[in-house]
């Protein structure tokens, strides 16, 4: 009834930021972060400040000391394979815990999705995906195409400049990622400066080390029940650096590709002994002859290059 | 006259706020959300036209208010609606729908009285808007 009692809630003496990170449910989603992602930690590293900093924001506000909502646009550049969408859907998460968005889902789009095929097509297409992206995340992957030098009368400039547009106006509707390789993300933002600037965290993801692509390998494995025997821990441990060595490598997605393959060898090895009597163990071991089975193996004997890489 | 069709209509005008309130219960709900416009109050015009395609894929509300920003900066002299469609079974019908735009002057209608056979009165409301050529009558 009385005044003390209205404002008393409001500002509280102290606050324990402790109870906060508790009461955010953010903690969780970090950890989880942590666990199922492997290395990246330059990459965990920034997601862990962003989180604190949008934290004390929030603590911030309940002081009653305004602040303007930071900027959040971010662009992850690294090679392909290192986890940039992955960790994009967990950014869209991990900002909603945060209550930094509002919904928390995420959009991925790529140019296709963004620019239309003739004048007029291109800023209702643009605004369309926009509208859905609003409260959660939009997930730009290889941006720099949007961007195409060698065509002035290119469409892909207009869904930039609208882009540009709703990143300013509308910062704290939306989070915009931008994704691609960092070389072509260099010189998208060399030659659009205005995105440089409204993209306030550049984020690099590293390649991942032989040790982290094994790791990685084991886990989507598990994720799908299966295991690696002794022997084909040790096979893909060779292999991974025997395909590092060739072109088009991809980092996590070239050792799910190898995994899937060896799924396939391994499929076919049972069937072929089709009258024995399986069990549990058999149908979930992958052995080393069906890692040894992959190409990369003979290329690597023969020390040639392999003359269609893309199925190495 | 201030016309009074739809939910809230004998409210104040809703603000922005408010109005995303709104549309956010719809699409919480699952309704598709269709922005409408006319300048033809005639509370018996059903025909009203639409603001481009009903929005049936958005998570949240401010993407609906831009486009009713859009359609406010074009038809702003206009009268405009929005209303929210349930598709589920059993209902498949419009749900809510309420102005969200009005013209700055609302002229208000005229009663017309027509002698019929005998001295029978036929009624008629016509709105004073609608004297003038569409698209000119809020102007």
């Amino acid at each position: 009834m009385s005044a003390e009692g209205k404002t008393a809630p409001d500002k509280p003496g102290t606050v324990k930021l402790a109870d906060e990170f508790a009461a955010s449910g953010v903690g969780p989603v970090l950890q989880q972060l942590d666990d199922e992602l492997i290395g990246l930690a330059p990459v965990k590293q920034r997601i862990r400040e962003i989180a604190a900093l949008l934290l004390v924001d929030r603590v911030r506000s309940k002081f009653g000391v305004a602040s303007e909502a930071p900027t959040l646009h971010m662009s992850f550049t690294g090679n392909p394979g290192t986890g940039k969408t992955t960790v994009a859907m967990r950014m869209a998460e991990i900002l909603h815990k945060l209550g930094y968005v509002r919904r928390g889902h995420l959009i991925a789009v790529t140019r296709d999705d963004l620019v239309g095929q003739y004048i007029g097509h291109t800023a209702p297409k643009t605004k369309e995906v926009l509208k859905k992206a609003m409260g959660g995340v939009l997930f730009i992957d290889e941006a720099y195409y949007l961007y195409r030098q060698e065509n002035e009368r290119d469409y892909g400039q207009e869904a930039i400049e609208i882009l540009l547009q709703v990143m300013e106006n509308n910062r704290d509707d939306l989070v915009v990622i931008l994704a691609g390789y960092a070389d072509k993300m260099d010189r998208f933002f060399r030659s659009n400066p205005g995105f440089r600037s409204r993209v306030a965290h550049h984020i690099d993801f590293p390649d991942y080390t032989d040790g982290d692509l094994l790791a990685i390998g084991e886990k989507m494995l598990a994720s799908l029940n299966y295991r690696l025997s002794a022997g084909a821990r040790e096979a893909l441990a060779e292999y991974i650096p025997l395909r590092r060595a060739q072109p088009l490598f991809a980092n996590a997605r070239s050792i799910r590709n190898a995994l899937d393959r060896a799924r396939l060898r391994q499929a076919n090895r049972l069937f072929a002994e089709r009258d024995r009597e399986l069990t549990l163990e058999a149908i979930t071991t992958i052995e080393a002859e069906d890692i040894r089975g992959s190409r990369v193996f003979q290329s690597a004997d023969r020390a040639i290059a392999p003359s269609s890489p893309r199925r190495p | 006259m201030r016309i009074t069709q739809g939910c809230f209509s004998f409210l104040p005008d809703l603000t922005d706020d408010q109005i995303l309130t709104q549309i956010q219960y719809c699409i919480d709900n699952g309704w598709a959300v269709n922005l409408e416009f006319t300048d033809d109050p005639h509370p018996r015009n059903t025909y009203w036209e639409m603001w481009g395609l009903p929005m049936f894929d958005l998570r949240d509300a401010k993407g609906v208010l831009m486009e009713l920003d859009a359609c406010r900066k074009v038809y702003g002299d206009r009268y405009i609606r929005l209303s929210a469609f349930d598709s589920s079974h059993g209902w498949e019908s419009v749900r809510i729908s309420f102005i969200v735009n009005r013209p700055k002057n609302e002229d208000g209608f005229r009663l017309d009285r027509t002698e019929a056979h005998g001295r029978v009165q036929r009624y008629a409301t016509r709105a004073y808007a609608a004297d003038k050529p569409e698209g000119k009558r809020y102007a």
